[in-house]
């Protein structure tokens, strides 16, 4: 290999792996907050002591969570620098707008929730609600923001550049707000709260099938998790259709990929499933929904759709793992969305079969469901994106850093990573383990935590 | 109206300096944790667990903002000294994730003592480390070894940072936020004993830190010619040392006399007067000797973009930390002095 694609493969892998990683304390960090702050509110409303245990173990969770979310997202801003200098050397002026923003956002979140964790009972209930609320705020604005950087680099706008690369003119506002930033920004918060509900619904579930008995778990899944659940499930196919459309104005190539179309068409099928061969452009044993595409993507049965023949081989992203990313994605979704449906019809039925041991089973199968397309939509826009950092402006290979020694530092942090990850996983167990027992009563408001 | 970059410098310059202050104490209380002894052991570190605790994430945002500003303000300042530090920076980042990773670990892992140690001597030594790289950066910065041309940066990935100087300037920066934390810990207990525990051994830091400034100023001459030259040649120069010389003599005194309602500012004030001291020196430099503050700036109307964006993120920002300090520090601070 020779030497400045070893650097590219190490310092994707690096920064692949480092976002992968921090995504999922990421969207614990927007979403458990609000989940924190219902049971919170149901507390308030019932004075049911089950719901301010809920919110105390959910609070103990967060710590820890955030806490590696914290570090893994410093380790991140410093990245961007360590790996790809040339695209915050050249494009830092554009993007720093919404980083600095997010500063702010972080700023206040880590505030609050140091008073949310450690103020329970030094300040007022309602100024610690007041927290919880303003966690669960800046928490999603964060997200907001860096998700705006994300959509600056798939579908830049806001300068001009030189012939030789250098901006000629920048505007920061007009970067942040590309055509990407509504459906990235709405189909992104979603997913933050989608994947850390579902996997609460997990929690629980398991919880349920091993102790039918306990309100606890009953009121943490049916109260809390369940409803958030539900109803982001049922939006965020709305707002995959919309990133769909977006991506097929603005970014075709992309969208050629994610469905492994090759050749320019009318009337384009929709692939489902589907083994992608890049060297002969054919997609093997894919079932085929007939105009499927077009219409998804431009609401026309017979609108055109380019492939990727239309464009240079080099201009290529990797095909064959966006579509599968991209398939993993939406058959997830599609998943958790009938889910949703048919929890809605028991719901409607009086909840004949809501405790139903196969109900109960579905959940805790469908639980890692929403981190899986997250993660799988995360690497659908990244990969789409290659070989670019910032589309159409820098290509990856000319913002990578010249320092020649990026295998260490890759397998290092995916050590330390792993060993977090394991880390964490265990801490977790032990917090939810005490509430399995059959002596597990939640404690009034009067003991300490 | 001093320049836009200049104003710019300036709000990094003091958002480093609130990373000291504040991150860095975080850092220092890790290194008592690592160096807890004698008969109260168990109470010195539950005593840093209780400091630390709701506050560490808060002061560590200073970090991640000073790194958002330059690289939104400064790219190319930035994208030189990602390259040219690459390795001290990574093993700055390791020693961030573990200190915070395991310092949370361990408050929330309460099976047994052995797990509990195991991770309180990973948040420690993560807490000595980190200081000591970070001060070695900013050495390496102020050196004069690292080379930028254009995009090309040259000197070594190693050569600019392992050197005598870049050395002291690392073990600079641990006293520096030792002594802090033990200034700071020795105010937030009513314990008379443990708080003397921590004055003694603030004395000791304060003690470390005189002869470890008179040894960096004197590496200084062959180790970084440049700044050295502007420290004192400049007319701010002989103010500056005369003021941080009083506020280190006012420490000693404070802390002889168990004056720890004084002893808190005029620590801080001595340990930001040598950041200052050196800070004032590095203009106009971010990477001596070539990138300045000038010639990596961003364009002007980014500046004032990301300085009206500090002016507003600033009124949210002030007063919600100002709660924050007041639930969990004014009530045992306000109680001593
Ligand atoms: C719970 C997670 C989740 C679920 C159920 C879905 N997605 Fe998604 N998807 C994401 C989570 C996600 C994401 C958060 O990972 C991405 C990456 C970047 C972004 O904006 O959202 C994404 C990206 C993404 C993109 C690329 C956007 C771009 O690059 O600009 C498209 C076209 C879709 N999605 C489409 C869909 C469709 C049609 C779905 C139908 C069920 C769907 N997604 C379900
Ligand atoms: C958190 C969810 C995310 C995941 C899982 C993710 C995943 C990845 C992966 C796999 C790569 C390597 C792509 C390749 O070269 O094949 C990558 C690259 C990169 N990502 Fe993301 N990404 C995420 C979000 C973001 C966001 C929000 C930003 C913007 C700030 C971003 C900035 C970058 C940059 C700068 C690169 C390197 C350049 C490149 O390879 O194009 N990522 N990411
Ligand atoms: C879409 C992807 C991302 C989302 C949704 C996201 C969101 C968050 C959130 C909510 C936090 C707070 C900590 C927590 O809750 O655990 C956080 C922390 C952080 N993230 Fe991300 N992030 C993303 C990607 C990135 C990227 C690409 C970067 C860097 C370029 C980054 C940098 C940081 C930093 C520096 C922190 C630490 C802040 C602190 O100390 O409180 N994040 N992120």
């Amino acid at each position: 290999m020779d030497p400045l694609t070893e650097r590219l493969l190490f310092a994707r892998a690096q920064m692949g792996m480092s976002l992968a990683f921090h995504i999922v304390f990421a969207a614990a960090g927007v979403a458990l907050p609000l989940l924190m702050v219902l049971s919170d509110l149901r507390y308030r409303r019932s004075g049911d002591a089950d719901f301010l245990e809920l919110s105390r173990k959910m609070a103990k969770g967060t710590a820890i969570l955030f806490a590696v979310g914290a570090v893994s997202g410093t380790v991140l801003s410093f990245e961007l620098g360590l790996l790809w200098p040339g695209f915050l050397g050249s494009f830092g002026e554009l993007v720093g707008l919404a980083f600095s923003l997010e500063g702010f956002a972080f700023f206040i979140e880590a505030i609050f929730l140091g008073i949310y964790l450690y103020g329970r009972g030094r300040v007022s209930p309602t100024f610690h609600l007041f927290s919880g609320v303003m966690v669960a705020l800046s928490g999603a604005a964060s997200a907001l923001f860096v998700t705006l950087v994300n959509a600056f680099m798939n579908s830049p706008a806001g300068f001009t550049l030189a012939a030789d690369g250098t901006l000629t003119s920048a505007d920061p506002v007009a970067a942040m707000l590309g055509p990407a930033a509504l459906h990235e920004v709405l189909h992104t918060l979603l997913s933050c709260y989608q994947a850390t509900a579902f996997a609460m619904l997990g929690i629980h579930a398991a919880a349920l099938l091993k102790r039918r008995d306990s309100s606890f778990h009953r009121k943490a899944l049916f109260q809390v998790a369940l409803p958030v659940a539900c109803l982001t499930a049922l939006l965020q196919p709305l707002a995959g259709d919309l990133a769909a459309k977006r991506v097929a104005e603005h970014q075709p190539i992309k969208l050629a990929a994610m469905e492994a179309h090759f050749e320019t068409a009318r009337g384009v099928p929709l692939r489902l499933g589907g083994i992608a061969d890049e060297e002969r452009g054919e997609v093997r044993y894919a079932l085929e929904v007939p105009r499927g595409l077009s219409f998804l993507a431009f609401g026309d049965f017979n609108a055109q759709v380019q492939g990727l023949r239309d464009f240079p081989r080099d201009r290529w992203p990797p095909v064959a793992p966006t579509h599968v990313a991209f398939e993993l994605m939406v058959g997830a979704g599609t998943v958790m969305a009938m889910l949703s449906l048919v929890t809605l019809w028991l719901r409607l039925r009086k909840r004949l079969h809501l405790l139903s041991r196969r109900y109960l089973w579905a959940l805790l199968l469908s639980s890692p469901l929403g981190v899986v397309a997250m993660e799988a939509g995360w690497l659908v826009t990244e990969w789409g994106r290659q070989p670019w950092v910032v589309t159409g402006a820098l290509r990856t290979r000319d913002a990578v850093t010249p320092f020649p020694h990026l295998a260490a530092p890759f397998w290092i942090f995916t050590g330390v990573y792993l060993l977090l990850a394991v880390a964490v996983v265990a801490l977790l167990w032990r917090q939810v383990r005490p509430t399995l027992s059959p002596q597990f009563r939640a404690a009034g408001p009067e003991a300490a935590h | 109206m001093p320049p836009l970059e200049l104003m710019l410098a300036g709000v990094i310059g003091a958002a480093l300096l609130l990373y000291l202050l504040f991150g860095g104490a975080d850092f220092g209380g890790g290194v008592w944790d690592l160096l807890a002894a004698g008969p109260r052991k168990r109470a010195q570190r539950a005593l840093i667990e209780d400091a630390i605790g709701p506050v560490w994430e808060v002061n560590h945002v200073w970090l991640i903002f000073v790194v958002v500003l330059l690289f939104s303000g400064f790219p190319r300042a930035f994208a030189a000294i990602s390259v040219a530090l690459h390795v001290p920076l990574t093993a700055f980042l390791l020693g961030v994730v573990f200190r915070g990773s395991a310092f949370t670990f361990r408050a929330y892992d309460s099976r047994s003592d052995s797990v509990q140690r195991r991770w309180g001597r990973l948040f420690s030594w993560a807490s000595v480390i980190s200081p000591v790289l970070l001060g070695m950066s900013v050495g390496a910065l102020a050196s004069g070894r690292i080379r930028v041309d254009g995009r090309v940066v040259s000197g070594g990935f190693f050569q600019p940072w392992l050197t005598p100087f870049a050395f002291s300037t690392g073990l600079l920066a641990l006293t520096m936020v030792a002594l802090l934390a033990a200034v700071y810990l020795s105010h937030e207990t009513r314990d008379a004993e443990l708080g003397d525990d921590f004055r003694f051994r603030a004395l000791l830091c304060a003690g470390v830190l005189v002869l470890l400034s008179a040894v960096t100023f004197a590496l200084s001459a062959a180790g970084a010619p440049v700044v050295y030259a502007r420290l004192i040649g400049h007319r701010w120069a002989w103010p500056l040392f005369v003021g941080t010389a009083l506020a280190g003599l006012g420490t000693f005194w404070s802390l002889l006399g168990g004056r720890s309602g004084w002893s808190r500012p005029l620590a801080a004030a001595w340990v930001s007067g040598i950041a200052l001291g050196w800070m004032a020196s590095q203009y106009p430099h971010w990477v001596v000797p070539d990138v300045t503050l000038t010639n990596a700036a961003a364009r002007p109307a980014t500046l004032e973009l990301l300085l009206y964006v500090v002016a507003a993120g600033s009124v949210l920002l002030a007063p919600s930390l100002a709660a924050l300090f007041r639930i969990f520090k004014a009530g045992r601070w306000g109680s001593h002095s």
